[in-house]
């Protein structure tokens, strides 16, 4: 290794082909030598040690722990000892063939004094910094981070995370990323997919192979089938990181709370596993705003729920706003409201709109008894051309125009 | 005038400049500042107009056209990232060696570096609080110094607002806690009409009085003739001509045009106008129709905030603006003029 780091001293072109990149051994200075695509910067410029240390460092490790603090001092005592342990491979080569290429000039040592105008030429290219924020610095050196972005995750969010950025650069791709990546593929999870996923959650990879697997095995004995746990993983990534026991008391947590049968709660968990891997506290909180502020009934709260998940991790300010404008202000009776819960989960804004849009034409009917009845899903879920067209009976220029009026 | 946060030199604006030594490659933040509006060498006049509903707070209107914005400005498709030589060990078939393989900067690619446009410098012109919606205008980066120069220019605003007797509240709206309840059958159109050309004399008699010329000049009567009296300084807020054009009790419709105001005063002025009439009243909506040169034609409504409407907008109100400016300042540069700035907005 340091032969050739040796004999690369006299040879500048080398800095300008980019040294970090090299990583091959013995027969390099052969092919530098032949290979030249780059303008041939010949002087007797010799490298400064720390170059060397580099050099050799980066070829044995391409990934290199963040915040390593890597200080020139210390190299030159490194690169002194690899310098005095060069003598035994050379006899390995054919020194004499490696130096009829070489002008007659014998290679120097490392520590020789040079003069102020030799110093002052040397072009120092900035190495890869001891510590960043950022994953930018690293991705064109790490073999790991170069094969991730090619997958598709997405660097600039990771590295926003805690503590991501530092264990993607510690992992290796074919050690230890590659079986996380195959178990993946074997829960279910698509190539396309793999990439939003670890940008979603890359504190999988750092995760033992055993655990993981013996998590989706206890949901397994959950008769959870297995297109359903690939449904629930991919919408809720980080649901593998958690352990057994914490799986189970959620489970358990949300089958009391919301008071339903087994395989309902297995399905609410199915369609929206973000209530499994969220806060619990929102969850209790809003079932009790339910039943408490707006006056529902229990079995109405469970009806409401099971139809309409989203409801439990929505915000109260949210919920009590809609709930106020739906049942004060367009008169809406429990019942109706229980009937058509996905209101809840639309905007105010077009909510009201569409309601004062109807008051004007005098076609705001929400009584099924009544005639020209508007059910609340259709007020809410249609694209407003149809709305314009099929319910209020009227162009979308004249919805533009009220629009302008209120 | 309202202005962004400032990224000037923020840490995340340091943190994009940093790792950048490369020398053929553009500043990233020329990259930011290239926004796709023809002919931008001409230093566009870039202001639109939206319309903002009630009940939504202003600068969340103005984040929501930001984001809309960057939204479709990220999904433009970016520039291929820089390529480099490296040295690679040949296949294991070939001889052994290295190769000059030509591989691609990753640090550039848009997954490492994140998206092209993060933040855009979008500015708020007249502000409208909560309760009230209307023409609200928003300048786009060069359009802030535009703005500045347009509240210079202190042109008048129109508003819509509607009013209801018999009900008192604290707050002068009809969401504000009850005061009083009173009777309002004894108001006529005449009587309404009556006190609103009571108001708008003493509004005229402030307005002269606050736009500090001697009205015995011959330049007073040119200013007169041509509608160009007002103060062009600070000042409390002055109605220039108020109307009804509805009048159905207990409600009714009024046409404000005014300057310096806030939406709370108006709603003061129809509790007041109540209370003169022997009877109370409260305001149900605030709505502002024009903004200087903008008009209710020119406001984008929520459906049209995308790239496109918005550049359309910007290129027909343009024109308009340009003259508004060079119609008042031309008349001021003469002459001393309070308040208003003295670099010329023409740049």
């Amino acid at each position: 290794m340091a032969v050739w780091a040796r004999l690369a001293a006299p040879c500048g072109w080398l800095r300008a082909a980019g040294l970090l990149g090299l990583r091959s051994r013995g027969g390099a200075a052969r092919a530098c030598c032949g290979a030249a695509p780059l303008p041939a910067l010949r002087s007797a410029h010799r490298l400064p040690p720390w170059r060397l240390r580099v050099s050799v460092a980066d070829c044995a490790q391409p990934s290199r722990a963040k915040g390593e603090a890597c200080a020139p001092r210390s190299s030159l005592p490194v690169a002194v000892k690899q310098e005095q342990a060069a003598p035994e491979t050379v006899s390995d080569l054919s020194a004499a063939k490696l130096y009829e290429d070489w002008d007659d000039v014998p290679p120097s040592s490392a520590l020789e004094e040079i003069s102020e105008e030799e110093a002052v030429k040397i072009i120092a290219d900035p190495l890869l910094p001891p510590q960043s924020s950022t994953l930018r610095d690293y991705v064109d050196h790490s073999e790991t981070l170069t094969k991730l972005v090619h997958l598709g995750v997405d660097l600039s969010q990771v590295e926003k995370r805690q503590k991501a950025g530092q264990l993607l650069l510690t992992l290796d791709f074919e050690k230890d990323i590659t079986k996380i990546l195959l178990f993946l593929k074997d829960v279910g999870i698509e190539d396309s997919q793999l990439g939003p996923f670890l940008t979603k959650n890359p504190y999988i990879l750092g995760e033992d192979l055993e655990a993981l697997e013996t998590r989706v095995a206890y949901l397994k004995s959950k008769k959870f089938g297995n297109a359903e746990i690939t449904q629930m993983v991919s919408r809720a990534p980080y649901l593998l990181l958690f352990s057994v026991e914490r799986l189970d008391n959620r489970l358990g947590f949300l089958k009391n709370e919301l008071g339903l049968s087994v395989k309902k709660t297995k399905d609410l968990v199915i369609r929206f596993p973000r209530l499994l891997t969220g806060k619990l506290e929102p969850v209790k909180e809003n079932l009790q705003v339910c039943q408490v502020e707006f006056g529902f009934q229990r079995n109405e709260v469970q009806q409401i729920a099971f139809k309409t998940p989203k409801i439990l991790t929505a915000s109260k300010k949210r919920l009590r706003q809609t709930f106020d404008y739906l049942h004060n202000i367009m008169g809406i009776p429990h019942n109706m409201l229980t009937r058509f819960p996905q209101v809840f989960n639309s905007k105010l804004l077009r909510i009201k709109e569409r309601h004062m849009f109807l008051i004007f034409l005098g076609r705001a009917q929400y009584d099924p008894t009544q005639p020209s009845y508007i059910s609340l899903d259709q007020l809410v879920s249609l694209p407003d051309e149809v709305f314009c067209t099929e319910i209020a009976k009227a162009s979308i220029q004249d919805f533009e125009k009220f629009l302008k009026t209120i | 005038m309202e202005k962004t946060k400032q990224w000037g030199w923020s840490p995340q604006w340091r943190k994009c400049c940093r790792g950048r030594k490369r020398k053929n490659t553009l500043h990233p933040h020329k990259e930011r500042q290239h926004l796709p509006v023809a002919a931008e060498q001409n230093r566009q006049r870039w202001l639109f107009a939206v319309y903002k509903p009630p009940g939504v707070a202003w600068n969340r209107v103005r984040d929501a056209v930001e984001t809309r914005l960057l939204r479709e400005l990220n999904a433009a498709p970016a520039w291929p990232p820089r390529s480099r030589i490296r040295f690679l060990p040949a296949a294991s078939a070939g001889p052994p060696g290295l190769v000059a393989v030509r591989v691609p900067v990753l640090a550039e690619h848009r997954l490492v570096r994140g998206p092209r446009f993060t933040q855009l410098k979008i500015g708020a012109g007249h502000r409208l609080d909560v309760k009230a919606s209307g023409v609200f205008v928003l300048g786009v980066g060069h359009g802030n110094k535009i703005l500045s120069h347009l509240y210079n220019c202190h042109l008048s605003k129109v508003y819509t607002v509607r009013g209801q007797f018999g009900k008192a509240t604290k707050d002068f709206s009809d969401t504000g806690k009850l005061i009083e309840k009173t009777t309002f059958d004894h108001i006529t159109r005449e009587k309404l009409e009556r006190i609103l050309a009571v108001i708008q004399g003493t509004n005229h008699k402030a307005l002269l009085m606050h736009s500090n010329i001697d009205m015995k000049t011959q330049e007073a009567y040119e200013l007169a003739v041509k509608g160009l009296i007002r103060p062009m300084g600070k000042s409390p807020p002055i109605i220039t001509a108020i109307r009804c054009l509805q009048f159905a009790l207990p409600e009714f419709q009024l046409e404000i045009h005014c300057l310096h105001e806030t939406q709370q005063y108006l709603r003061k002025i129809v509790h007041e106008i109540g209370l003169e009439l022997k009877s109370s009243a409260v305001c149900t909506q605030v709505r502002r129709t024009r903004d200087g040169v903008f008009t209710l034609d020119d406001a984008l409504l929520r459906t049209q905030w995308n790239l496109q409407s918005i550049q359309n907008a910007i290129l027909n109100c343009q024109l308009r603006v340009k003259t508004e400016i060079e119609k008042t300042m031309s008349h001021w540069d003469g002459t001393c003029a309070p308040g208003g700035t003295s670099t010329s907005p023409l740049g």
